[in-house]
């Protein structure tokens, strides 16, 4: 089912939360909207669902305009952040519970069976008699999931899917939920506010700002392209050196680097740590370390430059650094971005 | 702008609630506040000043004040011993804090006034000190000590119960006392639930009826209460009377609810969300 | 007194045990002198005449017709308390509405306002010299000074309770799980009946007990609205005043006694429903939220 939203808007007392959005998923996409809190992700996501109905704009699921279509007929299947598990239903229960309610009539042994397919789906067989109590909390999640996919929901929407989980557990549900898509090929859009979650999970990355969006894209895209400081930041790590825009490049002491289609004057020039070189002779941005952090995969040095800003990067975990050393920072890549 | 919710339900019930309310709630009251207001300022003033009125609400409200004062005291140290300690049946004392809510007020009157009636088990030990309970000021209070003694309990209860024992520790390891302590750091916690449970153990106090009676003299002047003196106005068939003093009664009701309200809002002010 | 090292704890505030055995041995006496001695001396004073008084007076026309106008009364304002309970708590806590603030003030004040001043409103809705009183004389209609009158004010003094104990739990539970049970095609009843009210039944029985123990127990609402009219209107707690003012104490002790035990029952239907959780609003109301 694809999904199409025409100018949403929605605005709660005088706030704005969601300003004239409009977004296409495709059919069968794996989409994240990503943003921080107060973004509009999760309205946006509330919306879809019919749990909260725009201001203004359309929602069309194929070509029927759902805005109006109340949340029990959307046919969607929504997981809530919490999970909202009927906590006085076993965890068959909870699956069944939907088939039960359904205007379509199923008997109790077709019921029983489905229910039985969707613990084996989501890797919980003989949990079936168990409240949501008694499990843990990634399998509260799968129950979560398996109690939306029952009543074959036209798409599958998810709130913060993993936000209340362990680090590990996080990880390891993200790749199975990729699985079950590919198994199930069912058009899904899910919130977060992680970026590597957003970017581990979905064919396509939609970023929020204050009820906007700001970019959408394929991971490799909004990765590689940032369009904006602020997608830059959000994404990861950066560093942020001012500079001075002459002519299509960027001026920063020693370095310049291309800036094509930045007006000329001062700019931000954006960089990942991992884009930095550091050595002890120039040319270069010359900068003095301050601290040096161990990680399993690196080191990572805290440093500052004659102008004072901070500037992070990686060196090869084998190099000797020591904080005191004063050296030169060069640039292998970097986004400049107008002032 | 459409507004409409997600939830189903809203006009059925709101439509019950409003009604309900209106015609069990919000129909009598007005009609007693028409009532009182068709009585026109100066004859309100006169009545509702009149020496006799004035005399109730002195006993009413000394009495209340000081049954609250006990029941603060009491009703802290009630809460304090059923969250704080184990003894033996405790959980018996727990569920008794209960009965005077679960005992009519017309049980608890008439048991009241043969416990500290003149011969009654309490009232001639007392009688031998020279005090004298039924039929006096202090019978009043009693039986408003006993109608409103869990509302502070059960108010301070709760907020005692989930008192971070972390906060006591960390006096605990900065050199405080006991005294200091509960002085210091538990009792200001606990402020604002027990300033709740207080207000809602006086407005209770003010309004009480069945229990009072038997044992209070009802002398005018001197161990009449309000909630009486309105009483004995209707049968006086005196009913204009009758409403403008049920409106003061009605009046301070709302004021205690205003306040009580703001209290229990306070007592949630250290309530950390989420 | 365990000397066991391992269930040894440092002592907290209060636990100086001179000082906890002090307050333990104050707050009992004090408790017992004020709570526990009414309920004895009911039971005393019930029975001072003997068995065969105590019976003579319960099974006495009066008394019977009494316990079954209390009953009655309890019959009819308890289950549309309940109703309107359920469906203010619904309205509450499920919508977001204008004057949402103000309609909760509205649902206290019968809690708050004295008896004797709810019973007064009434005079001045129902009675002659009241709103409606002249049409309904007019059309032969007796609410005051008879049944209906007693059964509308005991709806009063007990408006808030069954809302009291629902609002604050629904409250706490939040909207999620009727958000989830709608989103999966359940209709309103249906996600009323089989997910709201599992998760309140215990709090709704709770607030269904205080409820029915106030109406059976109401006084001064109902003393003013009554009449007063032996074998007639009067519900058992206004038998019991007639009885004690006609000096037959062991007969108003007696009827007392009904509804002293209807007290202690109340009491102990609390505990066991508190054992299940309701009265008191849990930290976390949703299970699913703990993450383990």
């Amino acid at each position: 089912m694809k999904i199409r939203l025409e100018n949403v808007v929605k605005t709660f007392e005088t706030f704005r939360a969601v300003k004239d959005v409009s977004l296409d998923i495709e059919s069968g996409e794996l989409v994240a909207l990503l943003g921080p809190s107060g973004s509009g992700k999760t309205t946006i996501l509330r919306m879809v669902a019919g749990l909260e109905y725009s201001d203004g704009g359309h929602i069309y699921f194929g070509d029927q305009d759902a805005t109006d279509i109340p949340v029990r007929d959307r046919g969607v299947g929504f997981v809530f952040q919490h999970y909202a598990l009927f906590p006085h239903m076993t965890v068959a229960d909870n699956i069944a519970f939907g088939m039960k309610v359904s205007k379509v009539k199923r008997d109790k042994a077709a019921i029983d069976a489905r229910v039985t397919d969707l613990l084996r789906l989501v890797r919980l067989e003989g949990l079936g008699d168990r409240f949501a109590a008694q499990i843990s909390g990634g399998q509260r999640q799968r129950v979560a999931l398996a109690r939306a996919l029952a009543v074959d929901p036209k798409v599958l929407l998810l709130d913060e899917p993993f936000g209340a989980l362990d680090a590990n557990v996080r990880r390891d549900l993200r790749r199975w939920l990729r699985e079950i898509h590919s198994e199930l090929g069912i058009t899904t859009l899910f919130v977060t506010h992680d970026q590597e979650e957003a970017l581990d999970l979905a064919d396509r990355v939609v970023i929020l700002k204050d009820g906007r969006i700001v970019q959408q894209g394929t991971p490799q895209e909004v990765c590689r392209d940032p369009q904006s400081a602020f997608v830059m930041k959000f994404l990861g790590d950066a560093n942020m050196i001012a500079a001075e825009v002459r002519d299509g490049r960027a001026y920063t002491g020693d370095v310049s680097v291309d800036a094509v289609g930045v007006a000329d004057g001062k700019a931000e020039l954006y960089a990942r740590p991992a884009d930095l070189d550091w050595s002890e002779q120039g040319p270069g941005i010359a900068a003095t370390i301050s601290r040096v952090l161990d990680r399993p995969d690196g080191r990572r040095v805290l440093a500052a430059t004659g102008a004072g800003e901070a500037l992070e990067f990686d060196v090869e975990p084998e190099r000797q650094v020591r904080a005191g050393e004063a050296g030169f920072v060069t640039l292998r890549r970097a986004k400049v971005f107008a002032a | 702008m459409r507004r409409r919710n997600v939830l189903p339900g809203l006009p059925l019930s709101l439509g019950v609630t409003l009604f309900y309310v209106g015609l069990i709630v919000v129909l009598p009251l007005a009609a007693l506040v028409i009532k009182a207001a068709s009585l026109g300022p100066a004859d309100y003033w006169q009545i509702i000043s009149s020496p006799r009125a004035v005399a109730s609400y002195r006993v009413t409200v000394l009495s209340a004040l000081g049954a609250t004062v006990f029941n603060l005291f009491f009703g802290l140290a009630l809460a304090w011993v059923l969250t704080r300690y184990r003894f033996p049946g405790r959980r018996i004392v727990d569920a008794m804090v209960d009965l005077p809510f679960a005992l009519p007020t017309a049980v608890a009157g008439i048991a009241l006034t043969a416990l500290f009636a003149n011969n009654g088990w309490f009232g001639s030990i007392l009688g031998e000190f020279g005090i004298k309970v039924a039929y006096t000021q202090l019978g009043i209070m009693i039986a408003m000590c006993f109608t409103s003694i869990p509302f502070v309990v059960r108010t301070v209860q709760p907020v005692l119960e989930d008192l971070d024992p972390a906060l006591e520790e960390a006096a605990q390891s900065l050199g405080g006392s006991d005294w200091e302590i509960f002085r210091k750091v538990i009792l200001p916690l606990l402020t604002p639930a027990l300033m709740a449970g207080v207000s809602l153990s006086f407005a209770r106090s003010l309004g009480e009826f069945g229990a009072i009676i038997f044992i209070a003299g009802n002398q005018p002047m001197s161990t009449e209460i309000t909630a009486l003196l309105i009483f004995i106005r209707l049968e006086e068939y005196d009913y204009q009377a009758a409403a403008a003093i049920a409106s003061v009664l009605l009046i301070t009701a709302f004021v205690m609810l205003a306040i009580t309200n703001w209290l229990q809002a306070r007592a949630l002010r250290y309530t950390v969300k989420g | 007194m365990s000397n066991h090292p391992s269930r040894r704890k440092p002592p907290r505030v209060g636990d100086n045990p001179l000082f906890r055995r002090t307050l333990i041995g104050i707050v009992l006496v004090i408790g017992f002198f004020m709570v526990l001695a009414p309920l004895v001396i009911i039971a005393v004073e019930a029975f001072a005449k003997g068995w065969q008084v105590y019976r003579d007076t319960i099974i006495h026309p009066d008394t019977l017709h009494a316990v079954g106008l209390t009953v009655l009364a309890a019959l009819i304002a308890v289950p549309l308390n309940t109703a309107f309970g359920i469906a203010a708590a619904w309205a509450i806590t499920k919508f977001d509405f204008w004057g949402k603030r103000f309609l909760l003030v509205v649902i206290e004040i019968p809690f708050s306002v004295s008896p004797i001043v709810a019973g007064v409103a009434y005079l001045f809705v129902y009675g002659l010299q009241g709103l409606f009183g002249p049409l309904l004389d007019a059309w032969d209609i007796k609410i005051l000074f008879a049944i209906p009158g007693i059964i509308i004010a005991s709806m009063f003094v007990t408006a808030s309770f069954v809302a009291r104990e629902l609002i604050p739990l629904m409250q706490a539970q939040g909207r999620d799980l009727e958000e989830a049970a709608t989103s999966l095609g359940a209709s309103g009843f249906r996600t009323f009946l089989s997910v709201t009210l599992p998760n309140v039944k215990w709090a709704l029985l709770y607030g269904v007990i205080l409820c029915n123990a106030r109406v059976m127990g109401e006084f001064g609402a109902v003393s003013v609205v009554s009449g007063n009219i032996r074998g007639q209107t009067n519900t058992l707690p206004l038998h019991i005043e007639l009885l004690y003012h006609d000096y037959q104490a062991a007969g108003a002790f007696a009827s007392a006694s009904i509804l002293a035990l209807l007290a202690v029952f109340t009491i102990i239907a609390k505990v066991l429903l508190e054992r299940q959780g309701a009265g008191r609003v849990r930290k976390t109301a949703n299970p699913a939220e703990k993450t383990s």
